[in-house]
Order: structure tokens, then sequence, then C-alpha cells
């Protein structure tokens, strides 16, 4: 408690908090958008052809002014964005080779430009490999305020165009068909994507970044069945992991805050793969044994009901028709008795009043007629029919 | 049924443009040739079917048609004029298939996009547009499910969960690709049902269709495509032997004659 207090007194602490949380607010909802389209991968091209735009903007300018480097960040990462869109169109290149040789070029060429501005002796220069991995610690009140104005233009603008982000991601084709411009708006949302990279380079860098924009979105998928649910879990999840990962990197000298912070937000999607109701794991595989067990357990009474209307209830009987040994027939009665449908007199079974209401109604149900024994089946004891 | 077309037939007004009108359309994906110099011209109040083997061009009729994919040549017109101006006189079914169905989002959600064209930018659809959704919803028997997320639905209730959303477009001209694609004999009998009841109204339908048993049951005009346009008009001069021979190779044979 103490550590949350100091959100609010620590000058340094409440920066770096704040920053990681705007990253996640907004990497939470543009991750929402781009995982919907199948983009997710998009944001990790995007992310690391941020590296050769900040080396560039400072080749050029040479400041380290934080604005500046961004937005040599975010050019580099909408150009490739589009690069990549366009081969996508205009060439039969399939995607992930696509995604593989624009994000290793870009990244490869920016690895390269940093080796040779590290190595120009220029003594300022030092701290742009911070980017790579990001260093949360170095975010200032002015960053802070940067982050929350790009923030804010991206945010504002998923508000006003909330319901064509929403037609384009789910139908593109009949958006079109509506005359609404869905390259234009696609093209905007991916550089909505870009300003969420740009937010998120200095806290995480940009190895990591994807990571804000996929899963924060994946935990909130499982949650729920509505997009605009899903936009705001996914902004939630983005600022807990946010700030969690800042404070707890503030217990210890040398916990980095953007590992931890992209660590946070994995655990939490790792949480609701498996146990989100529905969607999750854990209760779909209880809900898949269950419902096995109930179907058996069905059609059990049911065969024990053709019995005892045709034939006699006994352990042979039954064991004959499911072709069963005895012993487990036995087990199987009782089975059927502890659920309050038969009761045993000795050798011979019989149904009690609520296992006929139950398989009269499962007959009506699944609207099965009662199977009748059949003659041929090996043995005469059923063959009644 | 059968009377009330015949009176709208007898009462058509002085002839006005054509619902739609293409002519020398040319589409080609990559060097080949998709639709080549395709005329076609859809009278209005009818159901009309256009019918060809796979791949021979009918979903990308629609789609060039509408504007969705570009054409390398060709003009189209829709109530004699450019597709801009008639937006908002045409409906749209695409192919089932053509979307992820595990969007999160409901089947009411999915009709309501139906009404963002008439919304415009920025406006969220309220009260009577739900109202709206819910009555289109209702016209196709899916009241029930409303607010069923659109993954827990059979393939057939998905199908008519798209005719909802067009059919909350209101239009005058729809477009159907495959609209009875993998559907039970109900779900046919239902989205037919429909149809017929939008010619009624007066409006123009134009369905891909691949059952030529049914054709002549449930069409009053037919295109023939295969990559050209074989034969297009009234079903009685269209639907013959010979008309499907050449459309579909020799191998085919079909009880035209019935
Ligand atoms: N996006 C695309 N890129 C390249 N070729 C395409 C594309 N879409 C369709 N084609 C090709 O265009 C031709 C016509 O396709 P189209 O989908 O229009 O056929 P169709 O008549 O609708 O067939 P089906 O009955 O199978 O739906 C096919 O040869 C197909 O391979
Ligand atoms: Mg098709």
């Amino acid at each position: 408690m103490d550590l949350l207090a100091g959100i609010f007194t620590d000058y340094t602490l409440r920066n770096v908090a704040l920053g990681a949380a705007l990253l996640g607010l907004v990497g939470g909802v543009l991750g929402s958008f781009a995982t919907l389209r199948r983009q997710s991968l998009l944001g990790d091209v995007l992310a690391h052809a941020a590296l050769p735009g900040i080396c560039l903007a400072f080749l050029l300018t040479g400041t380290k002014a934080p604005l500046i480097l961004l937005l040599g960040a975010g050019l580099a990462g909408w150009l490739a964005s589009l690069l990549m869109l366009a081969i996508l169109r205009s060439t039969r290149l399939p995607e992930d080779s696509t995604l593989g040789v624009i994000l290793s070029g870009f990244f490869g060429f920016g690895i390269g430009l940093l080796t040779f501005i590290q190595h120009s002796g220029d003594s300022d220069q030092a701290g742009l490999d911070k980017f790579i991995f990001g260093q949360a610690a170095t975010v200032v009140g002015e960053d802070v305020l940067t982050m929350a104005v790009l923030g804010g233009v991206a945010l504002l603008l998923v508000g006003l165009l909330y319901k064509e982000f929403k037609l384009l991601t789910f139908d593109p084709a009949f958006a079109s068909s509506l005359g609404l411009p869905v390259r234009g708006l696609g093209t905007l949302l991916t550089s909505l994507t870009v300003i969420a990279v740009m937010i998120g380079l200095q806290t995480v860098g940009v190895v990591l970044m994807a990571a804000m924009l996929i899963a924060p979105a994946a935990a909130a998928r499982q949650w729920t069945n509505r997009l605009s649910t899903m936009v705001w879990l996914s902004a939630a999840f983005g600022v807990l992991s946010g700030v969690l990962g800042a404070v707890i990197s503030a217990t210890r000298e040398n916990l980095p805050t953007g590992p931890l912070v992209v660590l946070t937000a994995s655990l939490i999607t790792l949480f609701s793969l498996l146990l989100a109701p529905e969607r999750g794991l854990v209760w779909d595989w209880r809900r898949t044994r269950n419902n096995r067990r109930r179907i058996r357990l069905e059609r059990l009474l049911l065969d024990a009901h053709v019995l005892y209307n045709h034939a006699e209830l006994t352990p042979e009987s039954l064991a004959q028709r499911r072709r069963a040994a005895p012993a487990r027939a036995k087990e199987e009665l009782e089975e059927l008795a502890a659920r309050g449908w038969v009761t045993g007199r000795g050798e011979r079974w019989e149904l009690t009043e609520q296992g006929h209401a139950e398989a009269h109604r499962l007959e009506q149900a699944m609207r099965v007629l009662p199977k009748a024994l059949n003659p041929r089946a090996e043995g005469g004891a059923g063959g009644a029919a | 049924m059968i009377k009330s077309s015949i009176n709208e037939q007898a009462s058509a007004l002085p002839r006005r443009a054509a619902p739609l009108e293409v002519r020398d359309l040319t589409v080609a994906y990559h060097e080949k040739p998709v639709l080549w110099d395709v005329d076609l011209s859809i009278p209005e109040g009818q159901l009309c079917a256009i019918v060809g083997p796979n791949g021979a061009g009918k979903s990308t009729l629609i789609k060039a048609v509408l504007g969705l994919i570009p054409k390398a040549s060709g003009t189209v017109q829709f109530f004699g004029q450019p597709l801009e101006a008639a937006r908002r006189r045409i409906g749209y079914v695409p192919q089932r298939s053509s979307v992820d169905w595990d969007f999160p989002t409901n089947a009411l959600d999915v009709v309501l996009m139906g009404l963002y064209g008439r919304l415009g930018w920025f406006r969220r659809p309220g009260k009577a547009e739900r109202e709206a959704a819910m009555h289109a919803l209702e016209q196709v028997g899916l009241t029930a499910f409303a607010h069923r997320q659109i993954a827990q639905l059979s393939g057939g209730q998905q199908q008519r969960v798209f005719l909802a959303r067009a059919l909350a477009q209101a239009s005058d001209l729809y477009f159907m690709d495959e609209p009875f694609a993998g559907v039970d004999a109900v779900t046919e009998a239902a989205i037919l049902q429909v149809m017929r009841e939008l010619k009624k109204q007066g409006k123009t339908v134009v369905v891909v269709h691949h059952d030529l048993e049914t054709v002549r049951d449930y069409f009053d005009h037919l295109t023939l495509l295969n990559v050209q346009v074989i034969a297009s008009g009234p079903l009685e001069q269209t639907f013959t032997p010979e008309n499907l021979k050449a459309t579909y190779g020799e191998r085919m044979s079909v009880g035209v004659g019935r």
C-alpha cells in the first residue's frame, strides 16, 4: 500500500506509472481493433520499424528531444505499415513472409544506424539504445505530457469513429458497399496504432511493444461477447499492467519497468485464457467433461427405461443391452439409483416415478422414439419385443 | 402471390431506368479477365438469378458492380444514376463465409449495421434504429435470437441475420451472394418467403444461385454467366438446355424440360 501511495508522492514513480498507464490505455484500445482485424503482428512490424526512424531523426536533427525522436519513430513505423499493405495488395507474397521481410529489414537497418551512431564518438548520443528494450525510469513529466496529447488524439478519433471502425473490422466488404472509404479508414486505424507504439517506445521499447497491443486485447476478448465491453476491458487491463509493472519495479533496485509491465499483461492474459467463463480453457474442459457424463447417464437411463418397460431390468439384461460386463452394469444401476431414477429389489430393479418422468422428458426433448428391443441382439433375454 | 405480381406488372408505370444497367464490364484480378465484356440489364420488381459454375465470376460481378473491386472497363448504372448517387437504394448480402463469425457482437448489432449508411458519420444508433433492426429480425424469424452472440447461431441463422441486415437497409435493389448456400429446407423456405415479400413491395432482388433444380420455381429472370454472359432474360426464354450446355459444358444434363 505504501508503494501504491508512492504513485502520488514519489515524482519519478508517478511519471513512470503514468507513462506505463497511458501506454496500456491506448495500446489496449487500439490493440482490440488490431487483433480483431488479425493484424496483431502488424503492431510488431510497426514497433520494430520505429528504431531506424529514431536513429534517423537523431542523425538529422542532432537532438534527443522526445517529441522529435517519437515523430521519427512514428513516421518510420507508418511507412513500414503502408509498404507492407501495398506489398500484400499488389503481389502474391504470403502475409507472414511480407511481415518477416519488412520487420527484419527495418529493424536490421535500425541496429546498423544505432551502431554507427554509437561509434561516431559523439558522446551525446548515449542512450538511444534505451528504445530497444525501453527505459521507463527516464520518463519525465514532459514525456508524459507528450504521451497524453498523442494518446488523447488517438482515443478521441476512436471515440468519434467507433461505429465505422467496428463495421470496418467485422465486414469491410459490406462497409464498402455502404460507401465508407474502407481503405482510408483502415489506414487511419493503422496510423492510430502507430501512435500507440510511439507512446510505448520509451517505456517498453520496440522489441516488447507488440505485447502491449496483443495481450490486453486477447485477455479482454475472453471475458465478453461485446466489442464495446472488450475495448473498455482491454484498456483497463492495459492500465492495470502499466501501473502494476511500474509499482513492482519500484520495489527493488534494478528491476526493469518495461519487461515487468509486459510480464504483468501476459499473466493477465494467461489467467484469462484459462479461467474466463465460457471461453476459458478450464471451464471448457469442465463443461465437456460434465456434458459427457450427463449424456452417458441419460443414455443409460433410456436403456434402463426400455428394458423395464419391455422386459425386465436386471444387471444381466442391462449388461447384455449395453454389451458390458454384468459387474459394470451393476455399478451403472447404482449410479442411476444415486440419482433417484431406479430402485433395486434384489436382482430386479425398477424405475422410480422420477426415473419415468425423466426418461419421458428426454425422449420428448430429443424426439427419439424409445428404441424397441432389438430381437437380433445376441442372446434371448431381451428378445421380448 | 401470383395474382399480385400480375397486378403489379399491369400497373407498371411509364418506363423508368432499369435498377441495374451494366455495359461492357470487364474485370481482371491478374492477367486473365474474370469477367469479359458483360452487358446486363436487370428489370424492376423481379427476382433475378445469376447462375454459373464455380469460378464463373458471379461474386466478382456483384463486387465489381458495387464498387468493391476495381473495374478494368465498363459502366454501371443504378436506376439511371451512378453508384454514388444510388448507394442508399442498394442493399447487399455478402457470402456468409466472408466474415469471421467469432467477432464479439450479437445478432441485433449486426442487423444495426444495415442502418449505418443512413446514420452517416459519427452518429450512433439509437432507439429508433434498434426498433427498425428488431423489425428486420422479426421478418426473418429471429426475434428470439437478437441478443445471441453470432458465433452461437447456426449457419442458417447467420444467413438470416445477414438477410435481416439487408432488410434494415430498406433498399430498392438487393444483391444476395448465395443466400441459400448450406441452409436447410426450412431456412430456404423462410429466405424465399422474404424475397417474395420484397418482390411484392416492388423491390428488385438479384441472387447468385447454384441449384438448377429450383431456378424455375424461385425466379422470374435468369442470367447465365461464365466469364461472359451466356444468356440473360425472362426465365422461360433463357432456361434452355442449349444455354445450360453453353454455360456448364457438355456434361450437364438437367431436367430443364419439366
Ligand atoms: N481476390 C481474388 N484474387 C484473385 N483472383 C480471384 C479473387 N477472387 C476471385 N478470383 C478468381 O476469379 C474467378 C471468379 O471468382 P468468383 O468468386 O467471382 O467466382 P464465383 O462465380 O462466385 O464462384 P463460386 O460459385 O465458387 O462462388 C475465379 O477464377 C477466382 O479464382
Ligand atoms: Mg461466389
